[in-house]
C-alpha cells in the first residue's frame, strides 16, 4: 500500500525506495533507525570517555563494523534455518565453554578466551544467542505452555552454561545468559504458581551461591550493600561513579567536561562506567535522552515479537528484545548505585566489541525472524 | 497429532504470549523507572552533595609558605635574613635508573654515599611525578660539579628556594638559635595548614621563640589534579575557578642586642669557654648574650650531615650548649654584694664595724676551718672593704649571722633560684638551697656548715650567668628589677609599623633604708680601685665601674691540701666570674663574664668585662672591626669544627 499511493513527488519515491530497500534487506526501520541512534550516541559520548585515545575511539567503529555486518548477514538467513540451526549453535558453544575451561587463556583474572590463532574472542558471547534460540527450539516444538516437565528441562538447558560461564568467573555474562533463557521460558507463559516456586527456590539458593562465590565476588556484593566502608578499595567504584553522576546535575558539566571522567577518578570510564560519564557530562538530560531510546529500542522490539509469526519467532524475539533491557536496567542500576557491581556493559555504548557484536547479531536474528513473511503486508 | 494440537492452540498461545509480552514491557518501564527515580536523587536532589564532592577531588590546595620574618640588631643592621638555597632534586618519573642514578651521584659528590639508601626508599616510597630533594643545599662548587654533568643526570635538577641565612655565622648563634627541618615532635604542636609548604621551623633561641611572629601566615593556591594527584592544567570552558591566597610574611624581629659590642666579647673570649651577658638596668635590654663556644646556625638551615651535627654534639667544649642561659656554676665571691645588702635589710651587721679576718673562720663548737682565699688573713674589714678584698671570713661570719632563710628570701628577691624571664626561654633556674629543698632532695638536715659556704656563693648554691647580670642590673638600678629581654620591637610585615615593646618590671627588691644600696655600690667601687681585686682590669677607664670578681671551685678540696693550679688538671680549675656595671654612678650596663676554668675572676673574666664596657660605653670596637656584612647567596659551608 505505501508504494501504490506515493509516487507523484520526489521525496515520496527516495523513501519508497529505502522502505523497499529496507524490506528486500530484511530490516526493520524504526528498530534500525533507535539502534542507530544508540549506537551513535555511544560513539558520541565514547569519544569524550576515551580521553585522549583516539585510536581506541577507532577501534570501536571498527568493531561497530564488524557488528553492523553481523547483523545483516544474520537478518538475510531465513527463520527456519536460524531455528534448526539452534541445537546446533547451542551444542557447539557448550563445547566451546568447556574448552575454555580446559584449555582458555586468562584475560583480566578470568579465564574467558579462547585463542583460535585468528580471533580471540568469548564463547560465552556465542550462549547470549545460544541459550535463548535453544529454548526457543525446545518449546516450539511443543504446546505452551510448557509443562513442569518441560519447565525442568529448561531450567537443565540454562543452568549447564550459565554455570559454566559463572566459574570462568564472569557473573555479569552468566548472569545475562541465564536471564535470556529463563525470560523465552516465562514468555512461554509458565504458570505463575512455577514462577513463585521457581522464585522461592532461588532465594534459598543465595546462602548456597554466597558459598561458591568468589572473593570478589563477595566483595562486590558487600561493597554494594556499603560502599563507604571501603571508599578507596572496592567501594571505590560504586562511590566515583556517583559522584560523578550526582556532580553532573540536570544539564552536565558539558562534553569532554567531566572531571571525574577527564581527570580519572572514575574507573572503568569507557566501559563498564560509561553511564556515569553521560551523567556527568550531559546531565539527566544526556541519561534520559539515552534510556528514551533504549526504550524505544525495547519498544519497537518487544512489537515486532508480538508480530512474529511462529512461537519459535515470538520467543527469540522477545527475549532478546528483554535482554536488551536487563543489560540497559542492570548497568544504569549499578552505575547510579542501586545494584551491585557486575560486569554489565551498557548496551551498544560501553567501549567492547564482543558485546557489541553480540548484541547486533541478535537484532540481526530479531529482524531475520520478522521480515521473512509469508504473507505479504500489503 | 502434534501438529493439530499446535495448530489449535495457535490464538491461545499468541494470545498467552502478548499478555507476557505486555506483562514485561510494563516492568521493564517501571524498573526503568526507578533507576531514572535514582538519577533523579542523585542529579537534582543531592547534586550539590556530589558537586562538593567532585570538586574536592579535582582541586587540591598548594601551600604557600610565607617569608620568614627577619631579625634586626639595635642598629638595624640585619641578623637573620631569607637568601635563595640552591637543591638537587630528583624526580623519580623522570629517571630510569633511580638507583644507579643516586650511586652515579654519591661517585661524583653530590650527595653522601650513606644517604644512597635511605634516598632509594624515600623514592620509591612517593609519588612517581613529585620531585624529592636530594641535597637541600649546594655549595658553588657543587653547582659546578652538577652544570658539566648535568646530561649524565636526566631527571635531577637545580631548585631555587628562600633558605635561612645568618649573615654573621657563629656570630651570636646562641641568642639568635636556628631554624632547622621540622620534626615530628614540632608536628604535634604546630597547625599544619600553616607549616604545609614550609621546610623549616624555629628550634631554639629566638626563632623557637618568636616563631608565632617570625611564621607569618601561609597562603594557598588551589591547583586541579586528576586522580592520581597529578597537577593538571585545563583550558577554556573546562577551567574551574581557583582560588589563591597569597601568604603574610612574618613579622620582623627588632632586637635590643648590639652586634658590635656582641663580637667584642664574643672575641674576648675567643679560644676559651665561658658567657658574657649584657643587660641595660633601665630597659631590660640584652646587649650581649655570648656563649662560647658558638656554633654556625647557617649548618642547619641548610640540612646539617649527621656527621656534622654529631661533630658538634659530640665536642668536648659542647658548642651547642647555652652556657648563658643553661649553664648553672657556683657564683663563687660575686654573691658577696648580695650577701652584703641582706645582712643590712636584716640589720645583722653594721656596715662600718670591723670584723677581724685572720685566715680562717670557726663556727662555734667546731673545729672545722672555712678558710679564706688569703691564707694570711686580711686583717680587719669593715663591709665596703671586705667586698673589695673580696675577703671570705667576713662573709662566712655574715653568713651564720643571717642564717638560710634569711639567705634565701633575700637571694630569692635578687632572682636567683629561678628564670629571669628572658623572653627567649631556655633558661635554668639554677638553685638556691634551702633546708627544705636539701630534705627533699638528699633526705638530709642542713647543716650551719653549709650556711657558712652559701656566703662565699660556694656549696649548693648555682646560677646562671643570665642571674648574675640580671641581679648586678639590679644593684645597678637600686633594686629597680627589669626583665631582660632580646626582642625590642616588631615590625608588622603587612602595615609595616613596628610595634615598640615596653619594658616589663617585676616586683622591684625594696630596702629598709635605701641608703644601703649606697653601702655596697661603694663596696663594689672600691673594688676596682687600689687595694680592690679587679684594679688591674680596669686601669685606665674613663668611667667608675662597680664589680666584683668571684672564683667558683670546680674541685672541692681536702681539709689541709691547697689548691694549685699547676696540680689540677685544665678542666678541674676554678671557674672565673665577674659581675660589673657602669659607669657606677649611672650605670648604663650591667654584665656577668663567666670563663669556665679560667682561674681568677680578677685576670680571666674582668678584663672581658672591661672590654665590653669599652665598647658599649666608648664605642671601642676596634679590637673586633665589624665587617659589612654581605649577604652569600650560596655560603660554602664552614669546615666542621670551626
Amino acid at each position: 500500500m505505501l508504494y501504490e499511493e506515493s509516487q507523484s513527488s520526489a521525496t515520496r519515491r527516495t523513501l519508497t525506495a529505502s522502505a523497499l530497500l529496507l524490506r528486500r534487506l530484511h530490516l526493520d526501520g524504526p528498530l534500525l533507525a533507535s539502534l542507530a541512534a544508540v549506537v551513535a550516541f555511544g560513539l558520541f559520548v565514547l569519544y569524550s570517555a576515551a580521553g585522549e585515545n583516539l585510536g581506541l575511539w577507532l577501534n570501536q567503529v571498527e568493531r561497530l563494523a564488524l557488528a553492523l555486518v553481523a547483523m545483516l548477514v544474520l537478518a538475510q538467513v531465513p527463520p527456519p534455518w536460524l531455528r534448526r540451526a539452534s541445537p546446533l549453535l547451542y551444542g557447539a558453544g557448550i563445547v566451546l565453554l568447556v574448552a575454555v575451561a580446559v584449555h582458555g587463556t586468562v584475560g583480566n583474572g578470568a579465564q574467558r578466551w579462547l585463542d583460535l590463532r585468528i580471533v580471540r574472542f568469548q564463547p560465552s558471547e556465542i550462549m547470549k544467542l545460544g541459550v535463548p534460540m535453544m529454548c526457543a527450539w525446545y518449546v516450539h516444538e511443543r504446546p505452551l505452555p510448557p509443562s513442569l516437565r518441560d519447565a525442568l528441562v529448561l531450567l537443565l538447558i540454562i543452568a549447564v552454561p550459565a554455570w559454566l560461564i559463572a566459574r570462568q568467573p564472569d557473573l555479569g555474562t552468566a548472569l545475562l545468559v541465564a536471564s535470556a533463557g529463563v525470560l523465552v521460558v516465562l514468555l512461554a507463559g509458565l504458570s505463575t504458581i512455577v514462577i513463585v516456586l521457581g522464585l522461592a527456590a532461588l532465594g534459598g539458593a543465595v546462602p548456597v551461591a554466597w558459598h561458591f562465590m568468589h572473593a570478589y565476588q563477595r566483595q562486590r556484593v558487600l561493597m554494594f550493600l556499603d560502599p563507604a566502608q571501603d571508599p578507596l578499595g572496592a567501594g571505590y567504584h560504586s562511590i566515583q561513579s556517583q559522584i560523578a553522576i550526582g556532580s553532573g546535575g540536570v544539564f552536565g558539566k558539558g562534553w569532554m567536561n567531566g572531571s571525574q571522567a577527564q581527570l580519572e577518578f572514575l574507573p572503568e570510564r569507557s566501559t563498564d562506567f560509561i553511564f556515569a560519564v553521560i551523567g556527568e557530562e550531559l546531565g539527566l538530560l544526556g541519561q534520559l535522552f539515552l534510556v528514551g531510546l533504549y526504550l524505544t529500542v525495547i519498544g519497537r522490539a518487544l512489537y515486532l515479537a508480538s508480530e512474529a509469526q511462529d512461537t519459535y519467532a515470538r520467543l527469540v524475539c522477545g527475549s532478546f528484545a528483554l535482554t536488551f533491557f536487563v543489560y540497559a536496567f542492570v548497568n544504569t542500576g549499578m552505575v547510579s548505585g542501586i545494584l551491585p557491581v557486575v560486569g554489565v556493559p551498557l548496551p551498544l555504548v560501553s567501549y567492547g566489541g564482543t558485546a557489541m557484536v553480540t548484541l547486533l547479531a541478535s537484532f540481526g536474528v530479531l529482524m531475520s525472524l520478522n521480515r521473512h513473511r509469508k504473507l505479504v503486508g500489503a | 497429532m502434534r501438529r493439530t494440537v499446535r495448530i489449535k492452540d495457535h490464538w491461545g498461545e499468541q494470545r498467552l504470549f502478548v499478555g507476557r509480552t505486555i506483562f514485561f514491557g510494563i516492568a521493564a518501564a517501571v524498573l526503568m523507572l526507578v533507576v531514572l527515580g535514582r538519577l533523579f536523587v542523585l542529579q537534582v536532589l543531592r547534586h550539590e552533595y556530589y558537586a562538593d564532592l567532585s570538586q574536592g577531588n579535582r582541586v587540591r590546595r598548594e601551600a604557600l609558605p610565607p617569608d620568614r620574618g627577619l631579625i634586626y640588631d639595635r642598629d638595624g643592621k640585619v641578623m637573620a635574613e631569607n637568601t635563595p638555597a640552591y637543591q638537587l632534586e630528583l624526580i623519580p618519573e623522570q629517571v630510569a635508573d633511580v638507583p644507579g642514578t643516586l650511586r652515579r651521584l654519591a661517585a661524583v659528590g653530590l650527595i653522601e654515599p650513606e644517604q644512597v639508601a635511605p634516598l632509594e626508599r624515600l623514592i620509591r616510597t612517593g609519588r612517581k611525578f613529585e620531585a624529592v630533594p636530594l641535597r637541600l643545599s649546594l655549595s658553588d662548587e657543587a653547582i659546578a660539579t652538577f652544570a658539566v654533568r648535568q646530561y649524565e643526570f636526566p631527571g635531577v635538577e637545580i631548585q631555587t628556594r628562600l633558605a635561612r641565612w645568618y649573615p654573621y655565622g657563629t656570630a651570636g648563634a646562641h641568642a639568635l638559635g636556628y631554624v632547622a627541618a621540622i620534626s615530628e615532635d614540632d608536628l604535634r604542636r604546630i597547625d599544619p595548614d600553616q607549616y604545609a609548604g614550609s621546610l623549616l621551623i624555629g628550634k631554639i633561641g629566638l626563632e623557637s621563640a618568636y616563631e608565632q611572629e617570625l611564621h607569618g601566615t601561609a597562603g594557598y593556591r588551589q591547583v586541579l589534579v586528576n586522580a592520581q594527584g597529578r597537577r593538571v592544567e585545563r583550558l577554556g570552558s573546562a577551567a574551574v575557578k581557583l582560588d589563591t591566597r597569597q601568604p603574610r610574611a612574618g613579622n620582623d624581629l627588632f632586637l635590643g642586642l648590639d652586634m658590635r659590642v656582641q663580637r667584642v666579647a664574643e672575641e674576648a673570649l675567643a679560644g676559651r669557654r665561658g658567657a658574657v651577658v649584657a643587660i641595660e638596668p633601665d630597659t631590660g635590654n640584652v646587649v650581649a648574650l655570648v656563649s662560647v663556644p658558638t656554633f654556625d646556625p647557617n649548618k642547619f638551615t641548610r640540612g646539617i650531615s649527621g656527621r656534622e651535627f654529631a661533630t658538634l654534639r659530640d665536642d668536648i667544649d659542647r658548642p651547642l650548649f647555652n652556657r648563658a642561659l643553661r649553664g648553672t656554676y657556683p657564683p663563687g665571691s660575686t654573691v658577696k654584694p648580695m650577701m652584703a645588702l641582706a645582712g643590712l635589710e636584716y640589720a645583722v651587721i653594721d656596715p662600718n664595724a670591723l670584723r677581724y679576718c685572720h685566715g680562717y673562720f670557726t663556727l662555734p663548737g667546731s673545729s672545722r676551718h672555712y678558710r679564706d682565699w688569703k691564707k694570711e688573713g686580711h686583717g680587719a674589714v669593715d663591709m665596703r672593704k671586705a667586698i673589695a678584698t673580696s675577703c671570705d671570713v667576713y662573709f662566712y661570719g655574715l653568713a651564720e649571722l643571717l642564717g638560710i632563710d634569711r639567705i634565701n628570701n633575700a637571694m630569692t628577691a635578687l632572682g636567683f633560684g629561678r628564670g629571669t624571664g628572658l623572653d627567649i626561654g631556655g633558661e635554668r633556674p639554677g638553685l638556691m638551697p634551702t633546708p627544705a629543698w636539701k630534705m627533699e632532695t638528699y633526705k638530709q638536715a642542713w647543716y650551719p656548715g653549709e650556711t657558712v659556704i652559701v656566703g662565699i656563693g660556694q656549696g649548693y648554691l648555682l646560677a646562671t650567668p643570665m642571674q648574675l647580670a640580671h641581679a648586678a642590673a639590679i644593684i645597678a638600678a637600686r633594686g629597680r628589677n627589669v626583665r631582660p629581654r632580646l626582642v625590642t620591637g616588631v615590625r608588622d610585615a603587612a602595615t609595616g609599623t613596628l610595634r615598640k615593646l615596653a619594658p616589663v618590671f617585676d616586683a622591684p627588691v625594696e630596702l629598709k633604708d635605701p641608703a644601703n644600696w649606697d653601702v655596697v655600690i661603694e663596696g663594689m667601687e672600691r673594688v676596682t680601685e687600689a687595694g680592690g681585686t679587679a684594679v688591674v682590669a680596669t686601669r685606665g677607664a674613663p668611667y667608675r665601674i662597680a664589680a666584683k670578681t668571684g672564683t667558683a671551685q670546680v674541685f672541692s678540696l681536702g681539709q689541709n691540701e691547697k689548691y694549685s693550679e699547676q696540680n689540677v688538671s685544665e678542666r678541674l680549675r676554678d671557674h672565673a666570674l665577674f659581675i660589673a656595671f657602669a659607669p657606677a654612678d649611672a650605670p648604663r650596663l650591667a654584665v656577668a663574664v663567666l670563663v669556665e676554668n679560667g682561674g681568677h675572676g680578677s685576670s680571666a673574666a674582668a678584663p672581658v668585662a672591661r672590654r665590653v664596657f669599652d665598647a658599649y660605653l666608648l664605642g671601642k670596637y676596634d679590637a673586633a672591626p665589624v665587617p659589612v656584612p654581605v649577604p652569600v647567596p650560596v655560603p660554602v659551608p664552614v669546615p666542621a669544627g670551626e
